[in-house]
């Protein structure tokens, strides 16, 4: 087991360095901190002096790659490269555009990102494994049918008319909740509440499709038959054997997402104006703050990759025949 | 000196459009000589929900095409100089719609209204008013008592209309293919969907007779802030939809059509290669990554302003740079696909007995693996197309979406998002623009759905 972490562990490391050199051939080859500085200046101020400025204010102004005015091992370090992407390695991600240091901004900004996702992760695995299960119980009735046409339709909905819709229903007419904001502790609670609403309904439609095929591919293999013929109840049958046996092809698929909580939703964040990473990032994307995108960008990969080892594990626990090795 | 009326243009994403369609003529004229696919796409038309979803895309793909057919117009000749042409582009779509293009409002007005939807002040009167719109139930004059007869009327001719030409097309469908009415119809029952083709087409017709009877007097789906007819930018969404849902899949497909085979047959360090390639780029988070490129796509657009003659060229390079961004980065699934599929082929008897036989190694890949891969090909087209589409709006709110100049189900959306917060409420764009893409989706759903049930090996038994 252990020697199996470590050797998936150095498995990342190639595929974390190439994620590292593609976020720099983007954000520095593609443009020249010239042109971006350019393009952030805008039009009417720009003078080499303000570019000048600029660069030196966020670092850009060393060479890209290779130092040569350098001496030594500062022909590698002191450049854009070294400071801006390897440096990412050890959690040190720079300062943002307006001055703060984003490795702090992200630990204060999880928290909240965390109290949305995660709920919503949870109760929406839940409701839609029942409504499959549900589904799959009267499978080939009416009920089946409807409800499989129900899925189709909620999943060709767009998800922003879901936390539009929610959110003009929910705090406009009925005045139910708050329809934006947030706060720390208990009081959070009702600013939560409709988020967390909105982003399971929105995701049920995809989900409870696609755990319906699972259970319905289980449901003709032979160990079924078997345990209807020893008089088992349809009941028994699909909680204790059908849902056991789907959990290989569920998890591969829910698992990885779990580490990927932390980075928030985008989309809801934004809407709900909740602090967390999502709304980080939308800021970023929106001020074309380059560094905390980046930063972003590198997060998220080093988060989906712990899913995949998390998956590999999660497999040795629903399968005892499974071996990691 | 005489020229056309109009200077027709190419857009590139028109010309990658076109070529596309070719594209799938020929290959529907291909199939149509293979038995297995024959029989597979036997299986979707016979299915009703499916052939109904078909009816519905096609008539969204007519409006897309219509639209992709660009012009300049010609500006008034002046003795002795060379024809001019004026700067914006039109198409073909634009100028049916005339109508609504140019019969613009001042402001917001609601769906039908006679009145602007916001009190102004008036020159002649003290108190601020709901001033009269310029379009907008003019024909009713001072009699706006008649507003509501009037409406009801336009959708009862409309209904009518739209009912008479249905009628029309299936008299000419009996003279000229000897249709039978009676078992034509019949929906349930019989060996085709003919039904559920002319019901659909029954639904369209009707929703058409009424749009154009009340399009003529009033603005359908009301007007946004500048005073544009909704309904018309929904028309014009629609292209940016299907292209977005279409040449995304299609750039990336020979990539990962060559790589997936590539890895799963060649095996070895291009294997290792190919995979590391692959994940790697599908570890990056997808809208990060999309926002990382965009935002450096929009840096080259923004640094050589060179390169394009007009705002058109312009917006339409940035709608293909996202197209091409968005498929780099989902080839990755596709690609991870076809490498398994081709692990198994490669084990088959076919296979071996080819390899036995001394055939090359690309012989192989092109002639036994590569056919055999089609469906998956195929089935990841079409699923994917309705993702995108939804993909489009959510990336335009993030503000890594289509140029702000493009009218997009997105664009759309943004805009009319600002004004959520006004009390009463201005909700007439979001709807149309949800339902739309509603439509679009759904049907491009159902009828991936049945493709998938069609071709795909497994779920035939």
């Amino acid at each position: 087991m252990l020697a199996y972490t470590i050797r998936r562990l150095l498995y990342a490391l190639p595929i974390l360095i190439g994620v590292n050199l593609i976020t720099f051939g983007l954000f520095f080859v593609v443009n020249t901190p010239d042109d971006m500085a350019r393009m952030q200046l805008g039009a009417k101020r720009v003078t080499p002096d303000a570019i000048q400025k600029w660069k030196a204010e966020r670092g850009y102004d060393r060479p890209l790659m290779w130092n040569s005015a350098a001496t030594g091992s500062a022909a590698l370090t002191d450049t854009i490269f070294f400071s801006k992407s390897v440096r990412m390695f050890v959690g040190d991600f720079g300062r943002a555009d307006d001055g703060r240091d984003i490795s702090r901004e992200i630990s204060t900004r999880m928290g909240p990102s965390l109290a949305i996702a995660l709920p919503t992760f949870v109760l929406g695995l839940f409701v839609a494994v029942s409504f499959a299960l549900l589904l799959v119980f009267f499978r080939a009735t009416r009920l089946d049918f409807y409800g499989v046409v129900l899925c189709v339709a909620m999943m060709s909905i767009s998800g922003l008319f879901y936390i539009i819709g929610g959110q003009w229903l929910v705090s406009k007419i009925l005045h139910l909740v708050p329809i934006s904001g947030y706060s720390g502790g208990l009081d959070a609670g009702k600013f939560l509440v409709l988020p967390v609403i909105i982003g399971v309904v929105g995701g049920i439609g995809a989900s409870a499709r696609w755990y319906r095929t699972v259970f319905l591919e289980e449901i003709t293999r032979d160990y079924v038959r078997t345990a209807r013929a020893k008089g088992l109840p349809e009941r028994v049958v699909l909680f204790r054997h059908v849902l056991r046996n789907a959990l290989i092809p569920i998890l591969t698929g829910v698992v990885v997402v779990i580490p990927t909580l932390f980075m928030g939703s985008l989309l809801t964040e934004s809407f709900f104006g909740i602090p967390g990473l999502g709304s980080y990032t939308i800021d970023a994307i929106n001020a074309q703050d380059f560094a905390v995108v980046r930063s972003m960008v590198f997060i998220g990969s080093v988060l989906y990759i712990l899913g995949l080892l998390l998956t590999d594990f999660s497999y040795t626990l629903a399968d005892p025949r499974v071996r990691l090795q | 000196m005489m020229g056309l009326a109009v200077q027709p243009m190419l857009l590139w994403s028109d010309v990658l459009l076109f070529v596309m369609i070719a594209v799938i003529v020929a290959l529907l004229i291909w199939a149509r000589r293979q038995d297995a696919l024959r029989s597979a796409w036997g299986r979707v038309a016979k299915n009703r929900v499916a052939m109904a979803a078909a009816t519905v895309l096609a008539v969204f793909v007519l409006i897309g095409l219509l639209d992709s057919l660009h012009y300049r117009a010609r500006l008034d000749d002046r003795a002795g100089t060379a024809a001019q042409y004026a700067v914006e582009v039109h198409s073909a779509l634009d100028a049916l719609l005339s109508q609504l293009r140019l019969r613009g409002e001042k402001t917001y007005s609601a769906p039908l209204a006679t009145h602007l939807f916001s009190r102004e002040a008036l020159e002649n009167s003290e108190q601020r008013e709901f001033p009269r719109l310029k379009h907008g139930g003019a024909h009713l004059g001072t009699d706006l008592a008649a507003h509501e007869n009037d409406i009801a009327l336009r959708l009862l001719l409309g209904a009518a209309g739209g009912l008479a030409l249905w009628l029309l097309l299936l008299a000419a469908l009996h003279r000229r293919y000897g249709v039978v009415f009676k078992p034509a119809l019949k929906v349930g029952a019989g060996e085709t969907a003919s039904g559920a083709v002319l019901y659909t087409l029954l639904a369209i017709f009707t929703l058409f007779g009424i749009a154009v009877a009340l399009g003529g007097g009033y603005h359908v789906f009301g007007t946004d802030k500048v005073g544009q007819d909704v309904l018309y930018l929904s028309l014009k969404s629609i292209r940016t939809g299907l292209l977005i849902g279409t040449l995304t899949t299609l750039i990336m497909l020979p990539l990962a059509v060559l790589l997936g085979i590539l890895a799963g047959y060649v095996g070895g360090w291009v294997d290792d290669i190919i995979q590391y390639l692959y994940t790697t780029l599908s570890s990056i988070p997808g809208v990060l990554l999309i926002a990382a490129a965009v935002l450096m796509m929009q840096v080259v657009i923004d640094t050589h302003p060179e390169w394009f003659a007009t705002t058109a060229e312009r917006a339409d390079a940035r709608l293909l740079a996202l197209c091409l961004i968005l498929g780099m980065t989902s080839w990755t699934g596709v690609a991870r696909l076809l490498r398994g599929e081709t692990l198994k082929l490669r084990e088959l008897e076919f296979v071996q007995a080819a390899q036995s036989f001394g055939v090359g190694r690309f012989a192989i890949m092109r002639r036994h693996i590569l056919p055999n891969l089609m469906h998956i090909v195929l089935i990841a087209l079409v699923m994917d197309f309705s993702g995108l589409v939804l993909a489009e709006a959510v990336l335009s709110y993030v503000g890594v979406g289509v140029d702000p100049t493009t009218i997009s189900f997105g664009t759309m959306i943004n805009t009319a998002r600002m004004e959520l917060a006004r009390e009463p409420m201005v909700w007439w764009s979001l709807v149309a623009a949800f339902g739309f893409m509603f439509a679009l989706v759904l049907a491009a759903n159902l009828f991936a759905d049945a493709v998938r049930d069609a071709f795909d090996p497994r779920s035939s038994a």
